[in-house]
């Protein structure tokens, strides 16, 4: 794979995003509504110990990483629909530079959707006691997350048969983050609730992000964070990969 | 050393699932020219394509491009094709501009190249006017047209077109024949499937006739039409009810039964049956159909169509009087 195709595979996909208008908008408004939502609306029932905002914004950070990474399956699903594979194909561009294009182009959307929830974070009191390191550190969990979710959520647009059913991913993917630490301690939640939020892969990445951002002492979690993801990359690289063969060249 | 064929295919064999689509397809195709793949809906012509640019194998057989293997060299034989398949293949959201230059990106251009090979093919295709417009807000012709441009960023030696002018207006078409002209007249090879009879007459230097997995007939247009009996008998009947006898009854008498209506037309009462055109064949066919010398009006003799060609080569196998266009 060259990597100036994947470039430039990101590129269209990052323009076509651009003037997709009502994603964008969604893509862009949706977090920052969430994250007023969860201070606003919940944060004065809900007891962490720390001020709600900057318990919460952790959460809301990784509620919109699955939501905007996930609509990579869309993009994918849409390309399928049309003859422009095929083209792609006939001038030797295979299925890694098309689908690292889409992951790309979701991973610099994320980052800016990301951006703009810290400002308004910011904003309304988050406060956090990080570290350079801390701030790196956590930059890098997120990023891995991103990547990961995305390449996962390209996978699913090849396993789908329409845009449509590609958009069931994000419905699936934005309520990963619930039955997690992301908004609630999990002590809170019943005890067969609690089993499945402790070992689900969302934890691990919310507690390191949450104890980075904080400054928090955080152990050997961002280490589980990071395998996990590089797992579900890993996965779903290579399931990806025979998909899309699978899926094109018949 | 001469040059190798711009298509060379061997027994070309695929099924999907238990539905055969192409059982042993052979294809010979010089450079320089025009061919043209013609068959009703189904009959396998995209699949035909995708096979030979490469983009599905083959179950069997395997075809050469320019002299490369489209199994074992198939990135040399991408290098020398390229493909404007069925449904177009460019983005909406895009600029006809952007599209190009995406393409010649891809193609290996450097990001100046491309912007000039753009300009150079948006002029080439007049659609400099529309380069900053969104494909979307294209006409069906420009459409058609930056697609074709999309695929010839490369300058390939071999092009194949999967129905370039499906659902255009009878202006665009001669349009997009002008263009596969051009590209003849510099010496590229235009491999193009078609519906139209009157397309493949006017561009291809052979036509192949693809019907229920094989090519049923090969050859120039002037090759194909004496395939066929070479003549036509227009009848004009009386009545309606003469017309729904003569149709369904047809298959029984002896002079027609090789034969088939070609050509029917309810609403002027008219049907066509392909004949030698000799005096003896016509006067039988006559007296054959209409023993009584009440049920035919008149008649017309013509030189056999492409149409009738085509219709007589691709009746399904299993209603052998009933070609498929036969309620038009
Ligand atoms: N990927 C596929 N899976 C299953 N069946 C297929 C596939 N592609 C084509 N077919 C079947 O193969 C047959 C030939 O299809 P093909 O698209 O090659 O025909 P065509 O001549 O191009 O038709 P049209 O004029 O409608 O474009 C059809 O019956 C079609 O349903
Ligand atoms: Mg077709």
């Amino acid at each position: 794979m060259h990597m100036s195709d994947a470039l430039t595979m990101a590129d269209r996909s990052l323009r076509l995003s651009r003037r997709n208008t009502d994603a964008l908008i969604t893509a862009l408004v949706l977090p920052v509504m969430l994250l007023l939502i969860f201070v606003y609306f919940f944060g004065g029932a809900i007891d962490t110990g720390t001020r709600y905002v900057t318990y919460v914004v952790p959460g809301v950070l990784i509620l919109c990483a699955g939501f905007g990474s996930s609509n990579t399956a869309t993009a994918v699903t849409e390309d399928l629909k049309g003859g422009i594979i095929d083209r792609f194909r006939s001038m030797d561009i295979g299925g890694a530079p098309i689908l690292a294009g889409h992951v790309l182009a979701s991973t610099a959307r994320n980052l800016i959707a990301t951006t703009l929830v810290l400002g308004v974070a910011f904003a309304i009191g988050f406060r956090p006691a990080a570290t350079l390191p801390g701030w790196l550190a956590a930059l890098a969990v997120l990023l891995a997350f991103i990547l990961a979710l995305s390449w996962l959520s390209a996978t699913v647009g090849l396993l789908a048969n329409s845009p449509e059913a590609a958009g069931g991913f994000t419905f699936f993917v934005s309520f990963l983050p619930y039955p997690s630490s992301s908004f609630v301690p999990t002590d809170t939640m019943p005890t067969w609730l609690r089993a499945f939020a402790d070992h689900q892969p969302i934890t691990p990445v919310i507690e390191s992000l949450r104890g980075l951002l904080l400054g928090q002492p955080v152990g050997n979690t961002p280490w589980l964070a990071l395998t996990w993801c590089a797992a579900i990359l890993t996965l779903s690289a290579t399931l990806s990969g025979a998909l899309f063969a699978r899926r094109t060249s018949r | 050393m001469p040059s190798p064929p711009a298509i060379q295919a061997t027994a070309l064999y695929k099924s999907y699932g238990s539905l055969p689509v192409l059982r042993g397809i052979d294809l010979h195709v010089p450079p320089g020219t025009v061919f043209a793949l013609l068959g009703p809906n189904g009959a396998g012509k995209t699949t035909a394509v995708r096979i030979l640019a490469t983009l599905t194998a083959p179950d069997a057989g395997t075809a050469l491009i320019a002299g490369h293997d489209i199994r074992t060299h198939r990135r040399e034989a991408r290098r020398c094709l390229s493909l404007t398949g069925q449904y177009a293949a460019v983005d909406e959201k895009q600029t006809g501009a952007e599209n190009l230059r995406m393409m010649g990106r891809l193609a290996g251009l450097s990001r100046r190249e491309a912007r000039a090979r753009a300009a150079a093919l948006l002029a080439r295709f007049d659609l400099t006017d529309a380069a900053d417009r969104q494909v979307g807000t294209y006409s069906g012709g420009m459409r058609r047209r930056v697609d074709l441009a999309a695929g010839l960023v490369r300058d390939p030696e071999v092009i194949f077109l999967d129905e370039p002018t499906t659902g255009l207006d009878p202006r665009s078409r001669k349009e997009m024949w002008d263009v596969v002209r051009e590209l003849t007249a510099r010496g590229t090879t235009v491999f193009l499937t078609t519906q139209y009879l009157e397309e493949a007459d006017r561009l291809a230097d052979r036509i192949a006739v693809l019907h229920e997995g094989r090519v049923v007939a090969e050859g120039t247009a002037a090759m194909l039409k004496s395939r066929v009996a070479g003549h036509r008998l227009d009848l004009t009947v009386t009545s309606r009810e003469a017309y729904l006898r003569l149709t369904s009854s047809l298959p029984a008498t002896a002079t027609a039964t090789a034969t088939a209506a070609t050509h029917r037309s309810p609403e002027t009462l008219t049907l066509g049956i392909p004949t030698d055109g000799s005096a003896h064949h016509v006067r039988t066919l006559l007296d054959e159909l209409d023993p009584h010398h009440t049920e035919i009006e008149s008649f017309v003799l013509r030189g056999a169509t492409l149409d009738d060609v085509f219709l007589t080569l691709t009746r399904p196998a299993n209603s052998p009087q009933d070609p498929t266009h036969a309620h038009v």
